[in-house]
C-alpha cells in the first residue's frame, strides 16, 4: 500500500457559456455605450430600477417605460476588498460599492476608484456614507458593465 | 438600436482538489503497478470495480480487497463521434461497458486497437460478451488513463 | 402547520479538512452515524433528501447522483434542493413538509460540502449575475461586509463600538467551539487578535469569518406515531419559517432584511412565541461573519433595531447570559456550507433533548436554529420544543 494513503488530484473543470442578455438588458448596454445609464420605471409603484428589469420584482407588472437616470448618485455602502480569488477580474485592492443613481429607486452595484487604493486608512478618511460619486466612462466600449469604468468622487 | 437580442460569451473554469480517499488511492496505486483492484462484499458476495469504501446495496463497509484479471468481455459499447468542450480525446473513438472477469458490474473505459471507419466490421467485432483485454499506457500517472483502453482478444 | 413531525436522529462529520476521505465517503459517515443514533435502519427510511451549495463548489454536477449509495438511497424517492447558505433549512423544511404531508413515516434529510476540494470564493462568484454585479462581488465577504456597513451607517453605530461587539462575538464562538468535538476552528482567541487580524474586506478582518470546511449532517424525520415508538426523547418541530427577496443587490433594504425578519415572524407565529428573547432556550443563528450575527439578532427579533452591540456588550448572547448563542461555536467555527443550516436544526434538537454535550445549555426546552443564503437574499428559520 502507498505511503500517501489520502491523495489529493487537481483537476479543472472549464464550461463555455453563450448568455443571452434579452432586450432590456441589451438595450441597457446598448446605452451604456453611448454614455447612458437607462433605469425602467414601474407603471404600478412607480420605482425606477437600475439595472434595468422586464418585470418589476415587487408588483410582477411588466415594465414598459424607460428613463435615463443620472451618472451621478450618493453611496450607500461599500466594502474595500483585498482578498484574492480564482479568475478574480478586479485586480485588489478594490472598493465595491453601493450607489443611488440621482433618479433611481434601488442601489446600483459598481467599484469606486480614481482615488488612492494603497493605504486603507487613507482610504477610510477619503469615502464615506452619502458621499456623491459620478461615472467615469472607459475610453473604448465594449457594450458590458465596465464600459463604465469606475466611479470616483466628486470634489 | 442595434440588434435586439445579443448573447455574451462567457467562460466559467475553476480549479479543484479532489480527496480520492483511503480506498480510491490504493486503487490508483494499483493501475501504476498494472494492477486492478476490486472489493467484495462480505455480505452478498458482489464484487465491484472501482473498489468501494462500502457495498453500494447492503450499506455495509465489511469489503475486502480482490485483484481483478484487466481482462473480460464486453457489455455494451457506443462509438463517439459527437465532439463538445473540453473532451477528452478527438473523436472518433470507443467508450464501453466491460464486464471484468470475477466482478458483478461494468466498468467504464475505452476500446481501442480498432478500425473505427467501417462500422459493419466494427460491429462484427464487437459484439456483445466480446473478450477484450486491458492494454496499459507505458507511462503511469496513477490515474484511469494508466489502462489506455481495452483491445479485443483474437 | 400539517401533522406533528419529530426530529428522532442526528449525525455529524468531524467538520475541517477532511483530506482523508472522498466526498461520498464524507456523506456516509453523517448517514451513518444518524443511523445509529435514531437506532434504525436504512430499511426504515421512506425517502431521502439532499442539499449542497452550487454543485460547482466541488465540480460534481448535481451530487445526489454521486451520493446515492452513501445517503441509502437506492429504490428510494430523492430530493435535491440547493439555496447556497439557506441549503441546509431549505432541507430540513423539506423533510418536515415531505412526513408533515403523511405521505412518508420516516425521511433521512443530508447536507454536505467538501469546500477543500474547490475554490469557494470564486465558486459564490458565480451565484451573481453574470453581466451586472459579478464583477464586483468578491465572494462572500464583500457583500456580507457591504451589508454590515450599510447596517452601522443606518443605525449610526460608532466604527469602535461595532469593532468591540464583533470581536467579542469571535471569542465567544470560539470559546464556545472548545466544547464541540465536531467543530473546525478549536482554538481560543483574544479581543486583541480579533481587532489586529488581517483585513480581508474592511471592516471585516480574518477572525471575524468563517472557515471553509468539509463536512456533512444527516437528520432524521419521524411522524408522531413513529417518534414515539422509536424515540425516547424526540426534538418536536414548533414552527418554520422561509422568506426570499429580490435578487439584485441593492434592490432591498439589507440593513433591515425583509427575509430575515419575516422568515422568522412566521416560525414564532406557528410555535406560539411572543417574546423570542424570552422565551428561546438557546438559538443557533447562522453567523459566517461576526457583524452579521448582530444583523441576524435585530431581524430575529431577539432585541430592538440597532441595538445589538449593546446587547453583545452586556453579554446578552453569551454562554450562561440570557439566550445563548451558538453554543456550537457556529458557523463562524465549522461552515460546510450545504451542511451548516442543518447542522444548525441538528445542534437545536440536541439542545431541547439534554444531549448536547459539553456544550449543552442547562434545562433548554426551545430552540432556535436559522441559516441564510445567497447574496443576502433567502432567509430561513426553525424553532424546535422538547414537547410535543
Amino acid at each position: 500500500m502507498s505511503k500517501e494513503e489520502h491523495r489529493i488530484v487537481k483537476g479543472q473543470v472549464m464550461v463555455p457559456y453563450e448568455l443571452a442578455l434579452g432586450r432590456t438588458w441589451c438595450h441597457f448596454f446598448d446605452c451604456l455605450k453611448e454614455e447612458k445609464i437607462m433605469g425602467k420605471k414601474c407603471r404600478k409603484c412607480s420605482r425606477v430600477l437600475v439595472p434595468p428589469r422586464s418585470f418589476c420584482p415587487r408588483c410582477f407588472e411588466d415594465m414598459e417605460e424607460w428613463v435615463e437616470v443620472s451618472q451621478e448618485g450618493v453611496v450607500e455602502t461599500w466594502v474595500y476588498v483585498n482578498m484574492p480569488f480564482f479568475a478574480q477580474e478586479l485586480k485588489i485592492p478594490f472598493i465595491s460599492a453601493q450607489i443611488r443613481l440621482d433618479g433611481s429607486d434601488s442601489g446600483f452595484i459598481h467599484q469606486i476608484a480614481g482615488i488612492d487604493l494603497s493605504d486603507f486608512d487613507k482610504v477610510r478618511e477619503r469615502v464615506k456614507l452619502g458621499d456623491r460619486v459620478r461615472a467615469v466612462w472607459s475610453t473604448e466600449k465594449k457594450g458590458n458593465i465596465l464600459d463604465i469604468a469606475y466611479f470616483e468622487p466628486v470634489k | 438600436m442595434a440588434k435586439e437580442y445579443r448573447t455574451i460569451r462567457n467562460d466559467v473554469a475553476l480549479p479543484y482538489q479532489w480527496a480520492l480517499g483511503k480506498t480510491w488511492t490504493r486503487f490508483f496505486d494499483g493501475l501504476k503497478e498494472e494492477q486492478i483492484w476490486g472489493t467484495k462484499c462480505t455480505h452478498c458476495s458482489r464484487t465491484y470495480v472501482p473498489a468501494r469504501t462500502f457495498c453500494p446495496d447492503c450499506f455495509t463497509d465489511r469489503t475486502e480487497w480482490v485483484p481483478v484479471k484487466p481482462e473480460g468481455k464486453i457489455v455494451s459499447w457506443t462509438l463517439v463521434k459527437a465532439t463538445y468542450h473540453g473532451q477528452v480525446k478527438p473523436p472518433p473513438y470507443i467508450i464501453a461497458l466491460i464486464q471484468l472477469s470475477g466482478t458483478d458490474c461494468g466498468f467504464h473505459h475505452f476500446i481501442g486497437g480498432v478500425e473505427t471507419e467501417n462500422i459493419k466490421k466494427l460491429r462484427q467485432k464487437l459484439k456483445k460478451g466480446a473478450k477484450v483485454k486491458a492494454v496499459w499506457n507505458p507511462e503511469k500517472k496513477a490515474d484511469i488513463y494508466d489502462i489506455a483502453y481495452f483491445a479485443p482478444v483474437k | 402547520m400539517g401533522k406533528a413531525v419529530a426530529i428522532i436522529g442526528t449525525g455529524q462529520t468531524k467538520h475541517g479538512r477532511r483530506s482523508d476521505v472522498c466526498y461520498p465517503d464524507l456523506v456516509r459517515e453523517s448517514v451513518t452515524t444518524a443511523l445509529q443514533d435514531a437506532g434504525i435502519t436504512l430499511k426504515d427510511i421512506d425517502g431521502v433528501v439532499l442539499g449542497t451549495m452550487p454543485s460547482m463548489m466541488e465540480g460534481v454536477s448535481s451530487t445526489h447522483f454521486y451520493f446515492a449509495e452513501a445517503m441509502g438511497a437506492l429504490n428510494k424517492p430523492v430530493m435535491k434542493v440547493e439555496t447556497c447558505g439557506s441549503t441546509g433549512q431549505s432541507i430540513g423544511h423539506c423533510g418536515y413538509y415531505w412526513v408533515a404531508s403523511g405521505m412518508a413515516d420516516i425521511v433521512l434529510v443530508v447536507g454536505s460540502e467538501k469546500m477543500s476540494e474547490g475554490d469557494g470564493q470564486a465558486t459564490m462568484t458565480t451565484v451573481f449575475d453574470p453581466f451586472f454585479q459579478r464583477t464586483f462581488a468578491a465572494g462572500a465577504p464583500g457583500v456580507f461586509t457591504m451589508q454590515s456597513m450599510e447596517w452601522m451607517y443606518r443605525f449610526n453605530i460608532p466604527e469602535d463600538k461595532g469593532r468591540e461587539a464583533a470581536a467579542m462575538i469571535s471569542v465567544s464562538n470560539h470559546d464556545n467551539a472548545m466544547d464541540n468535538p465536531h467543530a473546525h476552528i478549536r482554538v481560543r482567541v483574544t479581543m486583541d487578535e480579533v481587532k489586529n487580524a488581517r483585513i480581508i474586506t474592511y471592516p471585516v478582518r480574518l477572525l471575524d469569518v468563517c472557515p471553509a470546511s468539509d463536512g456533512a449532517c444527516a437528520v432524521i424525520f419521524a411522524s408522531e406515531e413513529k417518534a414515539k415508538k422509536i424515540c425516547k426523547k424526540p426534538a418536536w418541530i414548533k414552527g418554520l419559517g422561509f422568506r426570499g427577496e429580490e435578487f439584485f443587490y441593492g434592490e432591498s433594504d439589507k440593513a433591515i432584511w425583509m427575509s430575515a425578519t419575516e422568515a422568522a415572524k412566521e416560525a414564532y407565529k406557528q410555535a406560539g412565541i411572543r417574546n423570542p428573547l424570552k422565551e428561546l432556550d438557546v438559538a443557533e443563528i447562522y453567523n459566517p461573519f461576526t457583524y452579521q450575527e448582530m444583523i441576524f439578532y435585530e431581524c430575529l427579533g431577539l432585541c430592538p433595531r440597532g441595538e445589538a452591540p449593546d446587547y453583545v456588550l452586556k453579554g446578552t448572547f453569551k454562554k450562561g447570559g440570557q439566550l445563548p448563542c451558538c453554543p456550537s461555536g457556529g458557523t463562524l467555527c465549522s461552515n460546510p456550507i450545504g451542511a451548516t443550516g442543518l447542522i444548525r436544526l441538528a445542534e437545536a434538537a440536541l439542545q431541547v433533548t439534554g444531549k448536547a454535550g459539553a456544550r449543552q445549555v442547562g434545562g433548554a426546552k426551545l430552540a432556535l436554529s436559522h441559516a441564510m443564503g445567497g447574496v443576502d437574499q433567502f432567509n430561513g428559520v426553525t424553532i424546535v420544543g422538547s414537547k410535543l
